[in-house]
């Protein structure tokens, strides 16, 4: 099993949630980040404008069984992508063990999507 | 000592009236302190409706990535109807029509830009405290210009109450639009008709206190079509989506509550018993609202709910809004308990079954609650309040009628006017937010803010 933390453009979220329905992977959970970085992002404040350098971002992770991990890699590669800096990270981690607290369910057998 | 406080008031009165009867030369009008004084306070009561009454209430409502589009609705309608009341607004609202034919229909231009009014005019409509101007017409004992300034509130509120049916998925620039729009050929002639001298179902002997068809059905019945040509949001599942933070509803509702003390009381133009039992009946058909909405809660979901007893006391404050100047505290607890009967089914089990998404009910709440409390005017009034109305339970069932009537045309204005401003709007200018923004939010998408950031 493997555990999939993406960090993308807010403004993709749509897309990329879209894009993973598509593959068949319907469940995981996200939030709204700040974070610092190269990057800078426009704001405008009455009036102003200025580059700030706070960059809002939306974090999904996911755990998948490795099976599923290309393609829900790729599916976010290509969703959350404009080509512009900023466009965020994929970072994979290994997952030890799974438990479903209800049945005590445990390994891939507790995913939330069985294939 | 009370005896003789009013064996010297009913002297005096007698002495005033044996007075105006020999008066040949008439006295000029003056400016009553009191009344004039009561409405500038009952004005900025009706403005703290809209902002933030009205914008916390629906802006608490939606979710979180529509809270800012919300506000920005109300808020900009705030400024721009203003402009436009004073523009034309008021004119065709409360102006005579110099052509004879359309003069129960719409107001001309002779008030256009508030030309020909000046500061020391009293305002030609009164409740009842008037007077006799110098030449021979009956005015109040306010200004001009404040009544216009009460007027503009109202003006600014109803286009915003419709903000509940389309929101989260509606273009701003489409919305502002229509409701401008909407302002000048729905919400004015109607206003005309209800209030204006010469308005044909003020004529009829119509009874709207404060509102009750001009504000809340009118709004109400717009709010619904609105909803359904505009369709439902993509996330809306037959049922409501959750508030985003309740906290807001509450104190909005609470500030709406507040200010419908201005809105109802400040409605008979005058500071007087008239406008202290407005007050009260509107009060008690709040609470009692609220209550019975509660206790549906508690009896039917297990659990009284926050958002439950403040939609309760709004529905509650909408149907006695007609009512305010004519029933007494029983006519305002029947009113209170039988609206939120009403709105509760509407709202819990219509709602649901017709499918159409009316994003906060502003439908199943202002329009519904005005619909019913227009009605129960003509059902509860009583002579008691002011001799000259009645309603059917004191035999009087032809003011039922008027009031049908009177609903009736207002329905059916509205809501064909609406279709007609949506159709065209949606035509030109588009209407409907893209998907991709409305999944996004319209804060985001429409004006470039979000509502709550964590910069450090």
């Amino acid at each position: 099993m493997k555990k999939i933390e993406a960090i993308i453009r807010k403004s993709k979220f749509e897309d990329v949630k879209e894009a993973l329905y598509n593959e068949g992977i319907d469940w995981f959970s996200y939030w709204d980040i700040t974070g610092l970085g190269k990057s800078t992002e426009e704001q405008i404040v009455r009036g102003q404008v200025f580059q700030s350098n706070y960059i809002h971002r939306r974090m999904l992770s996911i755990v998948v069984r490795d099976v599923n991990l290309e393609k829900t890699v790729n599916a976010i590669l290509d969703s959350a992508w404009t080509g512009e800096t900023g466009d965020g990270k994929i970072f994979i981690y290994d997952i030890e063990d799974t438990f479903r607290i209800r049945n005590r369910e445990s390994g891939p057998d507790a995913l939330f999507n069985k294939e | 000592m009370k005896k003789n406080i009013l064996s010297i008031i009913a002297l005096l009165a007698l002495s005033v009236s044996a007075l105006s009867a020999q008066t040949a030369t008439p006295v000029a009008p003056t400016v009553n302190a009191g009344d004039t004084a009561w409405m500038i306070v009952a004005t900025a009561f009706v403005l703290l409706m809209s902002i933030p009454g009205l914008a916390l209430f629906y802006g608490g409502l939606v979710r979180r990535k529509n809270v800012l589009n919300v506000f920005m609705q109300v808020f900009v309608l705030v400024a721009v109807i203003s402009i436009e009341w004073v523009v034309i607004g008021y004119s065709t609202s409360f102006g005579t029509n110099s052509i004879e034919a359309l003069k129960p229909y719409i107001g001309g231009f002779h008030w256009a830009f508030l030309n020909n009014i000046g500061i020391s005019d009293l305002s030609p409509y009164f409740i009842s405290h008037s007077q006799i101007g110098l030449d021979g017409a009956a005015v109040g004992t306010i200004p001009h210009i404040i009544f216009i300034m009460f007027q503009c509130m109202f003006a600014v509120i109803t286009p915003a109450l419709i903000i509940g049916a389309f929101a989260e998925r509606i273009n701003f620039k489409g919305f502002l639009i229509f409701s401008v729009l909407w302002s000048l050929f729905i919400y004015n002639p109607v206003a005309h008709w209800v209030w204006a001298a010469d308005g044909w179902l003020f004529k009829l002997g119509a009874l709207d206190f404060a509102g009750g068809t001009v504000v809340h059905i009118n709004a109400g019945v717009a709010a619904i079509v609105t909803a359904v040509m505009l369709g439902k949001r993509r996330d809306y599942k037959g049922h409501a989506i959750p508030a985003h933070n309740i906290t807001y509803v509450v104190i909005g509702a609470g500030l709406l509550w507040v200010g419908w003390f201005g809105f109802n009381a400040g409605s008979g133009l005058a500071a007087d018993g008239l406008a202290a039992n407005a007050l009260m009946v509107t009060h008690i058909a709040a609470a009692a609202a609220a209550l019975t909405w509660a206790l549906l809660d508690w009896i039917i979901d297990k659990r009284p709910t926050v958002v439950g007893i403040s939609t309760g006391a709004v529905g509650g404050l909408v149907a006695i809004t007609p009512a305010a100047g004519f029933v007494g505290v029983p006519g305002a607890l029947a009113i209170g308990v039988l609206v939120s009967l009403v709105c509760f089914c509407m709202v819990a089990y219509v709602k649901p079954k017709l499918g159409y998404d009316d994003s906060l009910d502003a439908f199943g709440v202002h329009g519904v609650g005005g619909i019913l409390g227009a009605l129960l005017t003509g059902v509860l009034a009583s002579p008691l309040i002011q001799s000259a109305y009645s309603g059917a339970i004191y035999g009087n069932f032809h003011q039922l009628w008027i009031q049908f009537l009177a609903v009736g045309v207002t329905i059916v204005f509205s809501g064909i006017g609406t279709f007609i401003l949506f159709k065209l709007v949606d035509k030109f200018v588009g209407l409907r937010a893209s998907d991709k923004h409305e999944a996004i939010g319209l804060d985001e998408t429409q004006h470039g803010e979000t509502a709550y950031n964590n910069f450090d």
